[in-house]
């Protein structure tokens, strides 16, 4: 065992030792019950006040293949994924050989003793831990061995990273506090672990957790619980869905909530319809039936179910009838990667279905944006009557995310323009298509109220509903859509900027890549000396934000989390053509999340600057490049 | 549109005081003789029998000759003409926000039978209080006349194609799949169209009925198991229906064993006289066996196939509150800060 002793290790030593700054990987295989100990090991760091985040790269499987779980603590607040990886834990014999032959000089391994990994590399700290005969000594039910065997590296990591074990023990409580066998059988392997590493391994790592007050009055909670707590706040009446990762978590909390807050508590009915579609077109007709009812109705998907929902979110656009969907974005179709994350949809989504179409794009960046956002394309909707998209990701999604607490909305639902007697006695004379207060956006009727009734097609109808296949009564409608749309540049969020000084380059971001640009910006001024501003989008349509700041800049970088750079090719669309020149383009695209090196290193290199920070690809993995910029 | 001041003298009224004239659509704009005009002409008479409030009715279709046939009966209705094959999302959609309503579907059996058959089967296990119409004639009208899938095998185009593939039966596929009220009629047959229609709007839950309606432009000639005459000489009535509404309290007299009754949840009855078999709506495999064997033999068994009053519809396995979700108040609907305070709680 010489070769393993950390004592022997080159870089084994207390003296200097990183302070709240590293990533921690978790191999393991899918199925072992290994998200406990990683939300265990999470939590501990939240709770002592340390910045992090968790990247769950999982497996389209239900047990057995290889999954990774990244936690990154940083004292600066940089939450975005990491690309290396300062500590690994090493559990999946599969990967494991990999896993450690892909990390950087320096990094520490905790792993399963009998894979012997130690042998493979000199220049990084190991620490066998024999997991099955620890697990046995705290567990007498071998039946049980396989759910608390993880909790073990949990205890090891705890001594070797310095993070509290009572804050470990806290986060068990919290999470198992329900269950008392189970915890005291947690308790217990982590106290194992924790014990073994402290009796046996003469250094710690070279990392550490340090107490630290960074997160007060903060909670962790994934997007796509948050876009649920969104709806819920809403109002959300009628919910259709059908089950697609990485989307089906929204709906099933947004289930959960529903069931507990919004049940009659005199006659024990529910005040919400929930339907598990056929499928999603089927979701979204029974969306836009809802909708066109008067109910405020939501689905949620992902890309594949977008492409099924072409047809009907054409009919919603033409007959106008508002729609709400979440895009849980994700890579390509069929098999492959449906569990890896992606900003694919952009383009498709703004523009889905035939004909002329297009549709307003919500793009939230974090937790909170999901819950307001989720709001907020209620309110839309209604208001602009159409479908209105909130696309957020994988990432944002599912994985865990810091925040603060979520405002509770100040506004009073925006029902929109839904005609009543007063409204009727006023205009005189109603027509379903009529623009009568100039913005594009006509009055409806309700059925079941004493409204006038009318009769709901696609596109071939004139102000009054009627059936017609004019071309002018066709052409007008289109150019009163148009006018809706340049009212709906007006309701949408508008974009988060920050302008720099002197900066002659802006970048143009959004969704879940901020967190790596917060970052990137930073690598960008300090290594490089290069200056930025930046503008973060919120909304499509855009707002005439977006060109004022490319007119501010010489070059502005649209980075994205997609091949085809397909952001900046709805800006090319959108925008005055002299501005075009001007854009570059990051792409990142290989189902991780984006992180802030890839993208520093890509905007580096076309602006000819050394890469100060010659960083190696890591898994084999290509980095952010300038694919399809000038 | 609008309600005629006053009604002319000697006009017929219904119970709630309206005339007929007050139950039409716009003017349709399918093939003069088409069945399917017959078969909104008893809509149009059913509602105005049954005294329905219009405004009180949802109508929704896909896509098709029958689909545009809404658009020519109640026009004091919201009417829905969606996509192709999808109207059942829809209904079931606009069902749930507001479950007061009185809902008809018109379907066509190619927006059923073929780019609709997904939602149809989903449609029917749901049990959603709809009435659901096929009107159905084996072929494609707007397209000019290709097969449907519920044209019978051996059928012939016009150019003389044959059909070689059998059919799909939507009456069994119903039973099997869980609608609460299956019938199967003839555009021609106005009679029974009648009593059936008004038992259909009187039964809480999917009430499916295929109504053969002959497209006399594509699919009325010789050969043709869809045509007018060949439907008229093979339609086989398994009994004799009649529809008694709640509100008239009349006795039908008849002979001792000569009639069934079914009793609908508002109180309405339907009456069956015995023709020459003692035909049991309510037995499941029974219908299933006799769909069988008149198709086995060529012929369209006609009136109440099946029924079940009793079985809950997919609006009340909801356990929705009495208000529509769409009239509700934000007061109801948006909880109080403290939730999300609670909320928000959970998540530290």
């Amino acid at each position: 065992m010489a070769t393993t002793d950390p004592a022997l290790q080159p870089r084994s030593r207390s003296a200097h030792r990183t302070v709240n700054e590293f990533s921690i990987q978790v191999a393991t295989v899918n199925g072992s019950g290994s998200q406990t100990a990683n939300l265990i090991l999470i939590r501990s760091l939240f709770q002592m006040g340390i910045p992090v985040s968790g990247k769950n790269l999982f497996p389209s499987n239900i047990a057995g293949l290889p999954t990774w779980y990244t936690i990154r603590a940083n004292k600066n607040g940089y939450i975005a994924r990491k690309k290396e990886i300062d500590f690994l834990v090493a559990m999946n014999p599969e990967t494991a050989r990999e896993d450690v032959l892909t990390l950087e000089a320096g990094a520490g391994v905790v792993y399963d003793e009998p894979l012997k990994l130690a042998e493979l590399r000199s220049d990084l700290t190991f620490y066998p831990v024999p997991f099955d005969k620890l697990v046995a000594a705290v567990c007498p039910d071998a039946k049980l061995r396989r759910l608390v065997r993880n909790m073990i590296y949990d205890g090891a990591v705890s001594y070797l990273l310095d993070i509290d074990l009572s804050e470990m023990e806290k986060a068990l409580n919290k999470q198992l506090g329900r269950k008392p066998k189970a915890l005291a059988l947690n308790v217990g392997a982590l106290k194992a672990g924790f014990d073994y590493a402290q009796a046996t391994f003469e250094a710690k790592a070279a990392f550490r957790a340090e107490r630290m007050n960074a997160n007060e009055g903060k909670l962790l909670i994934e997007g796509n619980a948050a876009a649920a707590i969104g709806c819920l706040m809403a109002g959300v009446t009628v919910v259709a869905w059908y089950p697609i990762t990485p989307s089906s978590s929204l709906c099933e909390s947004l289930i959960e909530l529903l069931r507990k807050y919004r049940m009659d508590k005199q006659t024990g009915q529910a005040t919400f319809a929930v339907v598990q579609a056929e499928d999603e077109i089927a979701a979204l007709g029974m969306v836009i039936g809802a909708s066109w009812a008067g109910a405020r109705a939501m689905t949620s998907t992902s890309g594949p179910g977008i492409s099924l929902m072409g047809e009907f979110t054409g009919l919603g656009y033409y007959a106008e009838v508002p729609a709400v969907i979440f895009d849980i974005q994700r890579v390509g179709p069929s098999t492959g990667l449906p569990t890896r994350t992606a900003q694919g949809d952009i383009l498709s989504t703004a523009m889905l279905s035939h004909g002329d179409t297009r549709h307003p794009l919500l793009l939230p960046a974090s937790v909170t944006e999901c819950y307001e956002m989720a709001v907020a394309a209620f309110d839309l909707a209604e208001r602009l009557q159409t479908p209105v998209f909130v696309m957020s990701d994988l990432d944002l999604g599912m994985n865990i995310w810091m925040s603060d607490p979520f405002p509770y909305p100040t506004e009073a639902l925006d029902r929109g323009k839904v005609l009543d007697q007063e409204t009727l006695k006023k205009l005189g004379e109603w027509g379903r298509y009529k623009d009568v207060d100039k913005d594009g956006i006509p009055w409806r009727t309700l059925p079941g109220t004493d409204m006038p009734a009318y009769f709901t097609r696609g596109s071939g109808h004139n102000e009054k509903g009627q059936y017609s296949e004019r071309g002018d009564d066709y052409q007008n409608n289109l150019d009163r859509l148009t006018r809706k749309f340049q009212t709906a540049a007006t309701l949408v969020p508008a974009p988060e900027i920050d302008t720099v000084a002197d900066a002659r380059i802006g970048i143009v971001a959004f969704g879940s890549s901020h967190w790596a640009l917060v970052e990137s910006r930073d690598q960008l001024r300090d290594e490089a000396g290069l200056k930025t501003s930046y503008l973060r989008l919120k909304a499509y349509p855009f707002t005439p934000d977006l060109g004022a700041f490319i007119d501010a800049h010489e070059r502005v970088y649209v980075v994205e989390q997609n091949r085809d750079a397909q952001m900046a090719a709805l800006i090319r669309m959108d925008l005055d053509p002299a501005r075009l020149t001007k854009i570059r383009n990051v792409l990142h695209y290989n189902g991780l999340p984006i992180d802030a090196r890839s993208v520093t290193d890509a905007i580096l290199a076309q602006e000819g600057l050394a890469v100060a920070h010659a960083a190696a690809e890591l898994n084999g993995t290509p980095h952010a490049a300038g694919v399809g910029g000038e | 549109m609008t309600t005629p001041a006053g009604s002319a003298p000697g006009k017929k009224l219904n119970r709630i005081g309206l005339e007929v004239s007050q139950y039409r659509g716009g003017k349709t704009t399918l093939c003069a003789g088409c069945g399917h005009n017959a078969i909104s002409e008893r809509i149009i008479e059913a509602c105005f029998d049954l005294g329905v409030d219009a405004k009180r009715v949802l109508k929704l279709s896909g896509i098709g000759c029958s689909s545009k046939s809404p658009a020519y009966f109640l026009s004091q209705s919201h009417g829905f003409n969606s996509v192709h094959g999808r109207m059942p999302s829809v209904a079931t959609g606009a069902l749930l926000a507001n479950r007061s309503m009185l809902a008809i579907g018109v379907s066509g059996d190619g927006d059923t039978g073929a780019i609709g058959i997904g939602q149809f089967v989903h449609l029917m296990r749901r049990n959603l209080p709809l009435v659901y119409i096929i009107e159905d004639n084996g072929c494609y009208g707007l397209t000019k006349g290709q097969f449907s899938p519920t044209a019978d095998l051996g059928s012939t185009l016009k150019n003389g194609v044959v059909n070689d593939l059998p059919p799909i039966d939507t009456c069994a596929l119903a039973i099997e799949l869980g609608a609460t009220l299956v019938a199967r009629s003839f555009s021609g047959d106005k009679k029974q169209l009648s009593a059936l229609l008004k038992a259909a709007l009187s039964h809480k839950g999917t009430a499916m009925l295929d109504v053969l309606s002959p497209c006399v432009t594509f699919n009325d000639h010789e050969g043709s198991t869809k045509s007018y005459s060949y439907v008229k000489d093979h339609e086989e009535p398994l009994s004799d229906v009649s529809f008694v509404p709640y509100f008239e309290d009349i006795a039908i007299e008849h002979e001792e064993g000569t009639t069934r009754e079914v009793v609908l949840h508002d109180g309405s009855r339907i009456v069956l006289h015995k023709l020459d078999r003692d035909y049991d709506p309510t037995d499941r495999s029974g219908a299933m066996r006799v769909l069988h064997e008149t198709a086995s033999r060529g012929e369209y068994a006609t009136g109440l196939l099946y029924i079940d009053a009793a079985k809950r519809d997919f609006c009340s396995l909801m356990n929705l509150v009495d208000q529509p979700l769409s009239m509700l108040p934000a007061s109801i609907t948006r909880p109080p800060a403290s939730v999300l305070d609670e909320l928000m709680e959970r998540q530290r």
